[in-house]
């Protein structure tokens, strides 16, 4: 994010513009009375009739004029308000989306939804047309004054002396609503979060019957809102009618101070007359700064809390994006982006990460908990690992250290020989592609989701084939629009096992040198999984990590490890896990042992599988689906 | 399923714009007695107001000229009196208004919000979250202008309209109506350049809905898009939401600007017709240069008003579509409701009856889901539910708890037809769990309290400790009373599914429904689980999808389902026995040896 000055800097011409045409509309303003005075005099009085056409066609004039002036500020300042607002808006964007995971574990969804959307919504508002506007208050008033001062500079002290008192009520008016624009704000945040998780997770509410809860919940924080807005009309209420007083008083001690003047015969009428009409003009800008001020002061709050947001760096740093950093313009951002979609690019295709993986003894604390100590795990292109371990052991954190969502607090990761903090965290992600845990797709067509991060390089040949490889062509196939068919939020219209399969092709599709599947599976039949972990097999170019429940899920890995207590408790091939006689063997016990007594139901030749081989088979095998 | 996307503008139901403003208002004039007083108020300062400029003539034509200065000094203190009693009543109308309109926001607001709630799955499967929440907030947030401007400016501005051209009138009445001439040309413009500013503002508040939309998806999704590597393009496609939000709003205010340009004109050309019909036609000498004098100020006192009014009537045009959108969801039917006269559900034993039911989605009414499906569920009973992906397993447990209503047939509970006991005693009977959990931030005590909130510390910690969950929540920070949050990393997926066991076993169910509900667990966590949900099913009615062998064998009977029918029943012997479907399906996982 840049300074506030910077954005509107670049509409510079455009401000000059507006502010050039509100100059001109204002002489013609001053203009038109002097032709009505001669239409008056000269026409009326002075029966000039020939002048009529001509001065009426002038007042004509002045009027397009001052259409044409009017239109093209309110234009020209509506239209920077909201370029503002879409670059400040863009680049919010685009910082929020390089945080570190810790920045969006702090932030829930709701507020950054109101900072990306209200506050700067508010601060645009702020920086456009009120902007201007008070410019415009400013230079009437200083105009008006200099007239004054020219006329009489003794009675000008009584504006001079008022305007203080209204500066001085703005100024706490505006104190005040910045405290109470930033609890709105906050405020907005918090209703926006309320009322999303309530929405996401609608379902959960209406299986617990618990609207009405949710509605309580959400009213405390709508009266909240309420309250905070009551608050803010109080102080609007409070200062802006002493604002207008002290306009009027303004007036009023002008025309008796003049008064008092003309009558001890130090001034004319006339003059009086002049005056009292200048201060009349000082008087809209005073009603109007009131109004400026609240519109200002919540511009002013919201820009606090989106500076609040843009201060805050990721901890997981981008070695590559160091030297933009500081250097926000639209053709570095594009630079930027453009790097690293080469080098996202070069990776997947070039092959420039062959998918050789080291964990040095590698260590991770979050908030003072210890999840994992002293991983060594190495990994050659194209072998297998396998990990499994209990619910919470830390099995997910692996494949998080090595997608760089949280760095590591001790030893390090190595890719292809490289510590994964030195490499450029575009490059480092595209050289793995992950399925994650809980699947989540983007309410878009089933061929976007499948190329997400790869749109440009993926074809569709290679989506086609990503589907077959997970399993998913045939029921896409009898979809509304098969791959172009439009799966809701979260791909609401799915089953359970079609979504995993929808994860599964978009992470083949990106035929990353590191394929990681964390519990994959768990929604699919039996025998789709057994197809999907034979394409798996041949993709034997990858280096593949796979996180699972089941024994067969990982039985075939080169190597196996099994997480307990923070750390590797066993490693090894499944042979000798199995020999081991630990945790491995107890878990294929319980899944074997199943299916001993399953195995008298079945024809007796098939029954006795020798040990080593058998456990492919398993007590909670996918039945249904 | 027909699906809104965030690419997709979302359709709005045509109403007439007059139908939406009057249904607006009527919000408003439910604080009848405040908004006279308002408007009583607003009478004395629009009359302080009007009354100043004479006031300030009285001093200089009468006081000053005639070195009146006690005259003058009497006349400043009535002032000073007149001015505070502005502020004061000010202030009242202020804070009245303020508070009108704001109350009128927060009951739109919780009507919303209410009525959103009742809603069925249908409307929230078939648009992204952040477009509804747009409605809630940004919509309801963008009527308040319009609502307080209603009264604060509009009825001012009106009086003084209407009080100028009484007294043009009364004062020359040929050369008021040639000064009103121009009005019909501002009507006339105000009413074309309406009519395409609507359109634009409707499809800017589109944008507005999308770019929301696209917002929240993000950052829903952000491990998804960081994982994938997907920030640029992401970005792109922020860029041009936000693009398409940006050039929807220049595009409006090209249209929507000309009003004031629109007035500008129109108030030289009523000068322009004033002097040009007074003289030419009338005859200057008819009508007196005092006159002319009088009426140029006249005219400046008209058209401020009208100015105003103008921008006001802009304003409207502005916001209308907010107020559209937002009935547009209040019309929205709740699809299902308790019926009038529906009797609360009585406890439940737990018999279970589909009778002939079929059921297709409300927008696919030729696709049947399910046909003709029967049969009966004995209290007591665990059912596991089998068949391949989309055969409609989901569907019947969804129909049980009512989330959907079966197209024909009837499903009764303890023989009581579902649709005619009330949807809260129906729910709160029954406990869903299905394999997406979602866990509210909040406490893990809130979370687990979710289904039943009156739930002493005892029970919560006996449901925690039967699902294993006890042991990690102590080890966390501030063991139940931690606050989890939306994406919180402090919990895996298996330990957030084991936190919804316990939040659906605390609940106490009388009518228990797993949809894949442990799919996260491992092995060893699901032993140490295995009791407490054994005594989960015990002594209740039971429906199963899931994928643990032992858990479907231990059914006391087992579904296939297939083809959109019930094709085999029966226990897992009898089944296997007869050598159908689950056989065959039962024998697959034994080709992998």
């Amino acid at each position: 994010m840049k300074k506030l000055g910077t954005y509107m800097k670049r509409y510079g011409l455009l401000y000059l513009l507006g502010f050039t045409v509100m100059v001109i509309g204002t002489a013609l303003d001053m203009l038109a009375p002097l032709i009505t005075r001669r239409i008056i005099d000269d026409v009326i009085a002075g029966g000039r009739m020939e002048l009529l056409m001509r001065l009426l066609l002038g007042l004509l004039g002045i009027g397009i004029g001052r259409a044409i002036f009017q239109y093209i500020k309110e234009f020209s300042y509506d239209y920077i308000g909201v370029s503002v607002g879409y670059h400040m808006r863009r680049d919010l964007f685009r910082h929020i989306q390089t945080m570190s995971m810790d920045f969006f574990d702090r932030h829930n969804t709701g507020e950054l939804m109101t900072r990306t959307k209200e506050d700067v919504d508010k601060v645009w508002g702020a920086v456009g047309f009120v902007g201007i506007l008070s410019v415009e208050a400013l230079i009437y008033t200083v105009l008006a004054l200099v007239c004054m001062f020219r006329l009489n500079p003794y009675l000008t002290l009584v504006p001079l002396a008022v305007l203080p008192l209204i500066g001085f009520c703005a100024v706490r008016m505006e104190n005040g609503l910045g405290r109470v624009y930033d609890q709105i704000s906050e405020e907005t945040a918090e209703l926006n979060t309320v009322a999303q998780e309530c929405i996401a997770g609608v379902r959960t509410v209406k299986a617990f019957a618990r609207e009405n809860y949710e509605i309580e919940k959400f009213s405390r924080h709508n009266q909240l809102f309420y309250d905070l807005n009551m608050e803010q009309a109080k102080l609007v209420a409070k200062y802006q009618p002493l604002i207008t007083f002290w306009g009027k008083v303004m007036l009023l001690a002008v025309v008796i101070a003049g008064g008092m003047m003309v009558i001890t015969g130090r001034m004319t009428l006339g003059a009086l007359g002049a005056f009292s009409e200048y201060a009349n003009n000082v008087i809209w800008p005073m009603e109007l700064l009131g109004w400026l001020c609240n519109d200002l002061a919540s511009g002013a709050a919201s820009w606090k809390k989106i500076k609040k947001v843009a201060q805050q760096t990721p901890q997981i740093k981008d070695p590559a994006a160091k030297d933009t950093q500081y250097n926000n313009s639209p053709e570095t951002l594009r630079a930027h982006y453009s790097t690293q979609d080469s080098s996202a690019a070069a990776a997947q295709h070039n092959g420039t990460a062959s998918g050789a993986l080291t964990f040095e003894h590698v260590g991770f604390s979050l908030d003072g908990h210890e999840i994992l100590k002293d991983i060594n795990i190495t990994l050659r292109p194209g072998q297998t690992l396998g990990i499994m371990g209990m619910t919470g052991a830390g099995k997910t954190t692996i494949v998080n250290l090595l997608q760089r969502f949280y760095d590591v607090t001790e030893g390090r990761i190595l890719l292809d020989g490289t510590d994964i903090r030195d490499l450029p965290l575009a490059k480092l992600r595209a050289s793995s592609a992950v399925v994650m845990q809980d699947v989540f797709l983007f309410s878009d067509s089933v061929t976007e989701n499948i190329k997400t991060g790869c749109r440009e390089e993926i074809q569709m040949p290679t989506v086609e084939w990503a589907c077959r490889q997970a399993g998913a062509a045939h029921f896409i196939s009898r979809l509304g629009n098969q791959y172009e068919t439009i799966i809701g939020e979260r791909g609401v219209g799915l089953s359970g096992g079609q979504k995993q399969r929808i994860s599964i092709a978009r992470a083949l599709a990106k035929q990353a040198p590191i394929l990681i599947l964390d519990d994959a599976t768990s929604a699919l039949d039996m025998e789709t999984e057994k197809a999907i972990q034979k394409n798996l097999k041949e993709l034997k170019q990858s280096t593949k990590i796979i996180i699972g429940h089941r024994i067969s899920a990982v039985r075939s890995a080169d190597e196996i490890i099994v997480l307990e207590n923070h750390t590797i408790a066993e490693r090894g091939t499944h042979e000798e896990l199995m020999a081991l006689k630990g945790r491995y063997y107890q878990t294929w016990c319980v899944q074997y042992e199943v299916e001993n007594a399953t195995g008298r139901t079945r024809t007796s030749g098939q029954a006795d599988v020798p040990v080593g081989n058998a456990p492919t088979c398993r007590k909670e095998t996918i039945l249904c689906q | 399923m027909s699906v809104n996307s965030i690419r997709e503008d979302e359709v709005i139901r045509d109403v007439s714009k007059k139908e939406t403003l009057i249904r607006l208002y009527r919000y408003l004039f439910a604080y009848k007695k405040t908004l006279a007083a308002v408007a009583l108020l607003l009478l004395v300062t629009l009359s302080i107001t009007l009354m100043t400029p004479l006031m300030i003539e009285l001093a200089v034509d009468t006081y000053v000229a005639n070195r009146d200065t006690a005259g003058l000094m009497r006349l400043a203190a009535f002032a000073l009196l007149l001015f505070v009693l502005y502020i004061l009543c000010t202030r009242c109308w202020m804070r009245m208004m303020a508070d009108v309109t704001n109350k009128v926001l927060l009951t739109i607001r919780s009507q919303l919000y209410r009525h959103i709630q009742t809603l069925s799955f249908h409307f929230f499967d078939s648009r992204p979250t952040g477009k509804i929440l747009a409605r809630v907030i940004g919509d309801v947030n963008s009527l308040k202008d319009v609502l307080s401007d209603s009264v604060t400016k509009l009825l001012p501005d009106l009086l003084t309209v209407i009080g100028v051209v009484c007294i043009m009138l009364i004062k020359s009445w040929q050369l008021a109506l040639a000064a009103l001439l121009a009005l019909p040309f501002l009507v006339a413009g105000m009413f074309l350049i309406q009519i395409s500013a609507h359109k634009l503002w409707q499809i800017h508040r589109k944008k507005n809905s999308n770019l929301n939309a696209f917002i929240h998806e993000n950052f829903s999704g952000i491990r998804i898009i960081q994982s994938f590597a997907a920030e640029p393009e992401r970005q792109q496609d922020f860029d041009r939401c936000a693009m398409e939000y940006r050039d929807s709003f220049v595009n409006a205010v090209r249209i929507a600007d000309m009003f004031s340009a629109l007035v500008e004109i129109t108030w030289s050309v009523g000068g322009f017709l004033l002097y040009f019909i007074g003289i030419r036609i009338v005859g200057a000498d008819q009508i007196g240069v005092g006159t002319f004098l009088a009426f140029s100020t006249y005219l400046k006192m008209f058209w401020d008003p009208i100015r105003n009014l103008s921008s006001f009537y802009n304003k409207i045009v502005t916001n209308i579509s907010a107020a559209e959108r937002i009935f547009d969801i209040l019309d929205t039917p709740a699809e299902i409701t308790s019926l009038p006269g529906s009797t609360a559900l009585p406890p439940v034993k737990g018999e279970v009856r589909f009778e002939n039911v079929s059921f297709a989605y409300s927008d696919e009414p030729d696709m049947l889901v399910l046909e003709n499906v029967s049969f009966t569920v004995k209290p007591g009973e665990t059912i596991a539910l089998v068949g391949p992906t989309g055969a409609g397993k989901t569907t019947i447990v969804n129909l049980i708890s009512r989330f959907y209503d079966v197209t024909n047939g009837k499903i009764c509970i303890d023989g009581f037809d579902t649709r005619y006991v009330t949807l809260e005693s129906l729910r709160q009977q029954m406990g869903v769990m299905t394999q997406d959990t979602f866990l509210f931030t909040g406490t893990v005590r809130e979370n687990i309290c979710y289904g039943k909130s009156d739930a002493t510390e005892a029970e919560m910690i006996a449901a925690a400790k039967a699902v294993n969950a006890h042991g990690f929540i102590m080890e966390m920070e501030n063991g139940y009373d931690t606050r989890i949050s939306e994406r919180s990393s402090q919990l895996s997926i298996g330990q957030r599914q084991l936190l919804a066991f316990a939040r659906t076993m605390l609940s106490d169910p009388r009518i228990l429904i797993l949809d894949e509900a442990t799919s996260s667990i491992d092995t060893h966590t699901e032993l140490l689980v295995q009791s407490g949900i054994a005594a989960m099913l015990q002594n209740r009615t039971a429906f199963i999808i899931a994928h643990r062998l032992s858990t479907i064998r231990g059914a006391d009977r087992i579904f296939y389902i297939d083809g959109k029918h019930i094709l085999e029943s029966g226990s897992h012997a009898e089944l296997m026995q007869k050598k159908g479907a689950y056989y065959r399906l039962y024998q697959s996982q034994f080709e992998c040896i």
